[in-house]
């Protein structure tokens, strides 16, 4: 069985008008500009192609398509000639057979004829195509050939064999025009053209393996390994990826219960057929080795764990939890929501705290990473959630990109924007773009794409540069006045004219404290303020501070102030870290909140809730995770249960994490491995991989994706299914059927969802909430006629400058952030061939900063903060200012988040991660916190079942 | 003491120009440096107080190269020259600028309908009429358009472009300034072949010459220099080279008129094409038209090479018969031996004999026997010639000039190539024969550009196979 999708050829042409012509005399209407090929494929007539694929510009090279157009001499390519009024076309005869024959003899004329053996057999489309124009003989032999051109097989994931090659040149289009990397081109000129990567092989050039060449492929030459190993897949599976917050919709396809690939699925909204390493190559993880399938439960944590039924894993904990509430009170025990997780397995974890432990003590990761943007967006514009649809920054003037790296953070959603940089015509010049960042991330500088201006503020001073731009705007007379007088708060508004134009938030007054000068931010903020349409996307560069909630505000009031919101090419953006950020947020698991962000004080939405779930709720909001610990180490809580996330190597200052964890009496991880936070457990459940998942996935733009089953639970039990067990045998009753039931409940209380059911996604294939009576195939744009709360609130943005400083003790800034190639705390990616690439976490040190200390390139340094110390290897690079230092968090044994600090936003405990006063020097041997956790990891290795 | 003028251009040069101007300064001349009157026959041909002299390769025996008055060698006088009027005669820096600046006061409108009226077409290969290009380009609305200008001669034989940068750039500036006046752009490329270092040398001094008169204030004029590909001559190939890119053919539509250099409107023309156009405004487009022969109007400047007896460039009006070119200008071959084929247009160009030659040098009457004008260059060949091995060396040339893009190019060349060889030492040549006129059928209808798609062209004229066009 074929799966390929139905390819058009060419790219559709958006045009409204409309024109009819005929093919083989047929009539087809078709929107104008469309090629004649596509005109042919949407009526149904088949044309043969090998360069032209519908998400790359026609190309016009194999000239297999070539039609007849009545009145017009000689023969067209139907790629590139555009559809025409009246147009008569016709696709078959005598004429263009015998050419078709003719060009496909010359293509087999230097190709192996080795289809019986080749891994693409039965998903070739040179095959295909030799069989379509009906190639019964290859006269010429013994000819010059590529036959003997020996294979690449560098890259982890795929191999390169030029002698199946045709130079169609899709490869080197997808990754100009889709990835915009640029890594591939054709070397060489007639014969001797060829494919090439500008470096030795695959693995060394600039090459990121996001897989669109592959994709991309027609014939076996860019050749998923996993597909040569096991052969051409047989059914599939449209289900979400499990990485990032972008959320892109995959195809899993399967042999028999295999995943032989994943491929990027051309009709998801949040991705149009791309992806990115991760998600396209590193999903290997869900059969790694180190996965553990059955529940464990130990009574110490220095005993060995003991292989249990589930049953008696679930009557364990159960039995555990309740004694400790009858000991220590009902507030003792909680627990932690995974953003990992889908929408219904979180639901019926907070469910489980608030209805079986019969308190509010439920957190989720959001909590240090995009808690702020909950926050500030809420604030300020009634919803905490981003404005806009990514399709959005299409329609994009000036960009400002504010701590968020996305080429590698967010890599599906930067080449889309890297589209709308590049892109450049007489009526549609480029975007302009401001990338404000400690670090000359890849958009400052990359093939095709040049931030107009790079800000490189010091770590810490984003609040002062948003009021400067605030400053430049309100004294220049930049504001929409109009906009604000109508959309927003007009007392809040006056306040905010006042206070942006204080002398303070003067671009000369800012530089000082930013280390930006003057000049370049009075130019940004011109360009944003004056642009027709002006985007803002940001990341926890601006979350991750003690103001990550001003910083927010800040955005928030310079977006409504130039009357940026609420339409096309506009709005505040934060790009989510992990996939279901945004979903786990709006699934309540906030000790204040509800789900849908309703305040756990309110009575009404109470009364809804406890109407609902039969049972009460607790007026009292619960504790956020640092108050957890933070009680742990006080001896006040003492259990807690943790979905899917890794808080030892997570969350900021691990030693005092450890210490709370170490604490507690019962600690229970549910999780594919025995990751950090598992060492201190006392019952591990299995958790599923997402290939064996049933539920929703909310994306960074709001949108709900299903996540279907690939395979059935390999742990024997749903995640939802273990929480509802727990959730019994604690004494209330649960009784899903099925994930869907729980999505009907989540619809049924929260309004924002009350459209949404799998029956809808599975016929339109996302949403974007608010789904709704209203919107009842939901929101790409929010705020549009008016603010979600009524007016849009301006909030004064005062500067308070964080207390962790550079001193002579510690006098360099480190900032921390992630990899491409690695995913958060590296559980996954860490079990997969992506650490051929980077198998370390490394430290950026500026070249003046490590010559002083004597510091070379892969020498060990050590990095002291005024919480602990770890060692790493340096790499010295001017990517990082002077005074700032640069690190990932992606490897356990590196422990990053030992040196973090305390120190938290304001508004929400969000963790500052990115400021951290250190010293670094030379060193010759782990830190003493390494030494101890490579001892733990031995010791809690040792204490699992064997086998 | 006597003017000498001595020509500054890269044949004289190859031939002792610069050792023979520096005796005759020696000598006491008062000696300039002039372009080429393009009688290649008689490089280097000097001129001193009038009087012709050539070839000149040393000042010892100068009264045995006597030739006569300038203004009276046949060769030239009998020429109708309006490219090249000023060629030759004078130190091209010794520059007059009125005429061009009333040129350049005329409405964009006004000099669109001179170009009309003319029948200017273009003088690169395709003959298109220029007028609806300038017209095209006119029209679609742009931030920015551009003039670009075609000098990547690589046509064997052909040397006219070379000429008139070398012998006269602000022949071409002109052309250019006027072209964007009319068609509303500011900034105008010139691409040239990296062959020329003379002709880029002087055209940068040209450059910089006419900024100091201020006629570049308004649209400015930059040289780019290729690196050696022949396919970049095409006009799509040539705006990727532009740009940065590798010289690879670029799909039409859209035509570069309407989405050429960058994405913009741009107005690309051979040399001589733009050069013709301060005779068209000098003269009206009217009087232009009247030369000629139907829609083949004004002059062609045709350039005769190979084996013959006195090559160089002739530029008449259109309509004189090709053999008249050979015979009468050219005088017959150089070994003296009959004519075997005589090759018209370039590389892609038919191999034409017999009768053939009395067609009379017009794009219809070219395009009746399945030849073309193409950049006006007519290589001739004496009776010795070998058709095969030339039906041999068209698909070499194209396996080696194929940018590799469309496949019919890529490896219907080489296999072309091959099959040829095949027939040379074929018992059976009738299975070569009828694969080389499948595989030519294939390079005409399926190629990309014309660098596929003429091949077949010399390659049938030569194997005496019939003509495509089924």
């Amino acid at each position: 069985m074929r799966i390929a999708d139905k390819d058009y050829g060419t790219p559709p042409s958006g045009a409204t008008e409309h024109v009819t012509l005929t093919v083989d005399g047929a009539p087809v209407r078709v929107p104008a500009g469309t090629s004649i090929m596509r005109a042919a494929i949407e009526a149904g007539i088949p044309v043969p192609k090998l360069c032209a694929t519908d998400n790359l510009a026609a190309f016009g090279s194999c000239r297999l398509c070539l039609v007849e157009v009545e009145g017009r001499r000689g023969l067209h390519a139907s790629c590139t000639e555009p559809v025409a009024a009246g147009m008569a076309v016709r696709t078959q005869n005598e004429t263009i057979a015998k050419v078709r024959r003719g060009v496909m003899e010359l293509y087999i004329s230097d190709h192996p004829l080795d289809c019986l053996t080749c891994s693409a057999n039965g998903d070739c489309e040179l095959q295909d195509m030799a069989g379509a124009v009906g190639l019964r003989d290859v006269r010429y032999t013994g000819g010059a050939d590529h036959l003997d051109v020996p294979a690449d097989a560098s890259n982890p994931y795929f191999t390169f064999d030029p002698s199946k090659c045709i130079v169609c040149s899709r490869c080197v289009r997808a990754c100009d025009e889709v990835q915009g990397t640029f890594a591939l081109t054709i070397d060489g000129r007639g014969f001797d053209a060829s494919v090439k990567t500008g470096a030795e092989d695959f693995f060394s050039s600039e090459c990121v393996s996001c897989g669109a060449c592959v994709q991309a492929c027609p014939t076996a030459t860019l050749m998923e390994k996993s597909v040569i190993d096991h052969g051409v897949p047989d059914r599939v599976v449209k289900t979400t990826c499990a990485y990032c917050g972008v959320g892109c919709s995959f195809k899993a396809e399967i042999k028999g219960d295999q995943v032989v690939r994943m491929t990027p699925d051309k009709d998801g909204k949040a991705n149009h057929g791309h992806s990115c390493v991760k998600g396209r190559f590193a999903w290997g993880y869900a059969q790694h080795r180190e996965r553990i399938l059955e529940p464990m439960i130990r009574d110490r944590i220095t005993d060995p764990w003991r292989t249990v039924s589930w049953e008696e894993a679930i009557t364990h904990a159960a039995d555990r939890l309740a004694a400790i509430q009858a000991e220590h009170g009902v507030g003792s025990i909680g627990g932690i929501t995974s953003s990992r997780c889908t929408n219904e397995e979180v639901w019926v974890v907070q469910k489980m705290v608030r209805a079986a432990f019969h308190n509010n003590n439920v957190d989720t990761c959001a909590r240090v990473c995009h808690s702020p943007t909950g926050y500030g967006l809420k604030t300020t514009f009634g919803t905490s959630a981003g404005t806009q649809h990514f399709d959005s920054v299409d329609h994009a003037d000036t960009i400002l990109v504010i701590g968020a790296n996305p080429t590698e953070g967010h890599p599906v959603f930067a080449s889309r924007m890297k589209q709308r940089l590049r892109e450049d015509s007489p009526g549609r010049p480029p975007a302009q773009l401001i990338v404000v960042d400690p670090r000359r991330i890849d958009l400052v500088r990359s093939p095709h794409v040049e931030a107009d201006w790079h800000l490189p503020l010091q770590p810490g001073t984003n609040v002062p540069l948003m009021n400067a731009f605030a400053h430049v705007a309100v004294t220049e007379g930049l504001i929409d006045e109009a906009f604000a007088r109508e959309r927003c708060d007009i007392e809040s508004f006056q306040e905010w004219l006042e206070f942006a134009a204080g002398e303070e938030h003067s671009p000369a007054a800012v530089a000082e404290v930013t280390g930006v000068p003057a000049e370049d931010i009075r130019a940004a903020a011109r360009a944003y303020a004056t642009a027709p349409n002006a985007a803002i996307y940001y990341g926890l560069g601006v979350t991750e501070h003690s103001q990550g909630s001003t910083m927010v505000m800040a955005m928030a009031n310079l977006a409504m102030a130039t009357g940026n919101i609420g339409r096309l090419g506009v709005g505040v953006n934060p790009l989510r870290g992990q996939n279901n950020v945004q979903g786990a947020c709006d699934m309540g698991s906030f000790p204040h909140e509800l789900p849908g962000y309703r305040w756990i004080t309110d009575e009404a939405t109470r009364a809804t809730f406890e109407q609902a779930w039969d049972a009460p709720i607790d007026p009292e909001p619960g504790f956020r995770i640092p108050n957890m610990l933070d009680a742990a180490c006080a001896g006040r809580f003492k259990g807690i249960y943790i979905q899917g996330e890794d808080i030892a190597q997570s969350d900021p200052n691990t030693q005092h994490v450890e210490a709370a964890l170490g604490a507690m009496e019962c600690v229970i991880v549910q999780d594919l491995f025995l990751n950090e936070t598992a060492k201190f457990a006392h019952v591990f459940f299995p958790g599923t991989s997402f290939l064996e998942k049933d539920g929703t996935f909310t994306n960074a733009e709001r949108r709900i994706n299903r996540v279907r089953p690939v395979m059935p639970p390999k742990t024997g039990m749903a995640e939802w299914e273990t929480t509802q067990a727990l959730t019994r045998a604690l004494g209330y009753p649960m009784e899903y059927g099925s994930a869907h039931e729980i999505m009907d409940e989540i619809a049924s209380l929260t309004p924002t969802f009350a459209g949404v059911s799998f029956d809808l996604l599975d016929r339109v294939g996302s949403v974007q909430w608010p789904c709704n009576a209203t919107a009842p195939e939901g929101t790409p744009i929010m705020h549009r006629e008016e603010f979600v709360r009524g007016k849009g609130l301006f909030v004064l943005t005062e500067y308070q400058p964080t207390e962790e400083k550079a001193n002579r003790k510690y006098p360099l800034l480190l900032t921390t952030g992630r990899i491409l190639t690695q995913y958060n705390v590296g559980a996954q990616t860490r079990r997969t061939d992506n650490v051929e690439w980077l198998d370390e976490d490394r430290l950026e040190v500026h070249p003046a900063d490590a010559e002083l200390r004597g510091i070379r390139t892969d020498d060990w340094v050590s990095v002291t903060s005024r919480m602990g110390e770890i060692t790493l290897r340096a790499e010295v690079t001017e990517r990082v200012a002077p005074g700032v230092v640069y690190t990932t968090f992606h490897h356990p044994s590196t422990g990053t988040n030992v040196v973090t600090t305390n120190l938290s936003d304001w508004a929400t405990n969000c963790p500052e991660y990115k400021v951290t006063a250190v010293e670094i020097r030379p060193a010759n041997h782990r830190s003493p916190w390494q030494e101890e956790f490579h001892s733990r990891t031995t010791e809690q290795i040792d204490l699992l079942p064997a086998g | 003491m006597s003017l000498a003028k001595v020509p500054r251009e890269t044949l004289a040069n190859a031939l002792g120009a610069d050792r023979v101007a520096a005796e005759l300064a020696a000598a006491g001349h008062d000696v300039i440096r002039t372009g080429s009157l393009g009688l290649c026959w008689a490089e280097p041909l000097i001129e001193i107080d009038g009087i012709a002299y050539g070839p000149v390769k040393n000042l010892a025996h100068l009264d045995a190269a006597r030739i006569g008055p300038t203004d009276e060698i046949p060769a030239l006088a009998r020429q109708h020259r309006l490219v090249f009027d000023r060629c030759g005669r004078a130190n091209p820096f010794d520059y007059d600028a009125a005429p061009i600046r009333a040129h350049l006061a005329r409405e964009p409108a006004d000099i669109l309908a001179e170009i009309e009226a003319s029948g200017l077409r273009g003088r690169g290969g395709a003959g298109f009429p220029a007028h609806i290009k300038w017209r095209t380009v006119h029209d679609t609305p742009s931030d920015r358009k551009y003039v670009v200008v075609n000098a990547d001669e690589g046509d064997s034989g052909t040397f006219a472009d070379r000429l008139i940068m070398e012998g006269d750039p602000f022949r071409l500036i002109e052309g250019m300034l006027i072209a964007g006046r009319a068609i509303g752009a500011d900034t105008g490329v010139v691409y040239l072949r990296s062959e020329y270092p003379l002709a880029a040398e002087i055209f940068s001094e040209a450059i910089v010459a006419a900024r100091g008169l201020g006629l570049l204030d308004t649209f400015d004029i930059e040289l780019f220099v290729g690196a050696g590909a022949y396919i970049c001559g095409e006009e799509t190939s040539l705006l990727e080279s532009l740009e940065g890119k590798r010289g690879e053919i670029r799909v039409k539509p859209p035509v570069p008129a309407i989405a050429g250099l960058f994405g913009r409107p741009t107005l690309v023309h051979n040399v001589i094409t733009l050069a013709a156009v301060p005779a068209i405004l000098e003269h009206g487009g009217a009087a232009y038209a009247e030369l000629g022969v139907g829609r083949s109007t004004g002059t062609m400047t045709f350039q005769l090479a190979g084996n013959v007896e006195r090559g160089g460039l002739i530029e008449l009006p259109f309509g004189v018969p090709l053999r008249e070119l050979i015979e009468d200008w050219g005088g017959g071959t150089r070994t003296g031996r009959s004519v075997g084929a005589v090759q018209v247009g370039g590389p892609l160009g038919a191999y034409l004999a017999g009768e053939q030659l009395d067609t009379p040098m017009t794009y219809e009457a070219l395009a009746a026997i399945g030849a073309g004008v193409g950049h006006g260059g007519v290589v001739v060949f004496d009776d010795t010639v070998d058709l095969v091995r030339q039906a041999h060396y068209a698909f070499a040339f194209c396996a080696h000039e194929s940018c590799g893009k469309c496949t019919p190019c890529r490896i219907g060349a080489v296999r072309g190539k091959e099959t040829v060889e095949a027939l040379i030492a074929s018992e059976r040549p009738e299975v070569e024969l009828a694969m080389i006129a499948d595989l030519c059928d294939v390079m005409e209808q399926a190629s990309l550009c014309q660098m596929g798609g003429m091949t077949p062209i010399p390659v049938r004229s030569a194997l005496g196979l019939p003509p495509g066009g089924s």
